[in-house]
């Protein structure tokens, strides 16, 4: 992986829906930003040990070099469950927004051209 | 209580659950009630939740009474202990329906419940007439619960459910293990 292109893992829960949301849209803004929308690390979080491991607060939990895109707080809980994000239009969604997924993007690879 | 959960033209399983209230709540003689599972916790029900507290606002006066049911472990999940089921309420200054807690999940059971949201109409004689979601999409406030308005006005205008069973979309139903 080339130093301008930043790690970025998706990883998701069985018990929540939005993940394959939230991939498409993560791949959109992966795409959006110059980035390789295939490079993404897809991972499932299987258990409570998984999560532990992972420090997972819920599903989906979009990291991009290694950096949580809406990170969560220091009480938020490790636990197999729907994350809970709130659009920049302040409703409630399972998914992030995109806007915010692409300026974590951006941040990590500022050498890259929008396309 | 059965172990098989209803399908639509079944009767619907009965309950006694406590509420935030304070009261404990069954079915009851209602032209129509509307039964849903929800919880504190998941983006779905959170999402939803105002348009369901504006359907019940809307059909209060018409005979219509909405009972939410939060059936998910509380062990595993604080967020949805009775406590916090009552602080959520209190927090909103009262909702215009009772939020029952089924603590050891027989009412989610007995239904078939599978996510929250997963939105349940039953007719006069407590039988199922609608299952499912309460519109198409959870992230349009402009859906306005149109499924779940749809199959009440059928009920009260003693009209057939056109649409009487779509998928339910949310959070998995937090089972106790």
């Amino acid at each position: 992986m080339s130093a301008s292109a930043p790690e970025v893992e998706l990883l998701w829960w069985a018990g929540c829906p939005s993940w394959q949301q939230a991939l498409a849209e993560l791949r959109a803004a992966l795409a959006d930003t110059g980035l390789d929308p295939e490079s993404v690390v897809v991972r499932e979080v299987g258990g409570d040990e998984d999560a532990q491991r992972e420090r997972f607060v819920g599903s989906p939990t979009i990291r991009v070099a290694g950096a949580d895109v809406q990170p969560p707080g220091p009480e938020e809980p490790v636990s197999l469950t729907c994350r809970i994000y709130h659009l920049r239009d302040g409703r409630v969604s399972p998914t992030p927004d995109p806007a915010d997924v692409r300026d974590a993007l951006r941040a990590a690879a500022p050498d890259k051209e929008p396309t | 209580m059965s172990t098989v959960p209803p399908a639509i033209g079944d009767p619907a399983p009965g309950f006694d659950l406590p509420a935030t209230d304070g009261e404990t709540h069954a079915l009851g003689e209602e032209a129509a009630t509307v039964i849903v599972f929800t919880c504190n916790h998941c983006p779905y029900a959170l999402a939803w939740h105002d348009r369901l507290l504006a359907a019940a606002e809307d059909y209060a006066d018409r005979g219509v009474r909405f009972l939410a049911i939060n059936s998910n472990d509380a062990e595993r999940y604080p967020a949805d202990s009775y406590e916090a089921m009552k602080e959520r309420v209190a927090a909103d200054g009262g909702w215009p329906m009772p939020y029952l807690h089924d603590a050891n999940q027989d009412v989610a059971r007995a239904y078939g419940a599978q996510t929250t949201p997963d939105v349940f109409v039953l007719d006069g004689d407590d039988t199922l007439r609608y299952r499912g979601a309460a519109d198409g999409d959870h992230s349009d406030p402009s859906a306005n619960a149109a499924w779940l308005r749809a199959a009440l006005d059928a009920l009260l205008e003693g009209r057939e459910v056109e649409t009487s069973e779509t998928e339910p979309v949310g959070c998995s139903i937090k089972w106790r293990p």
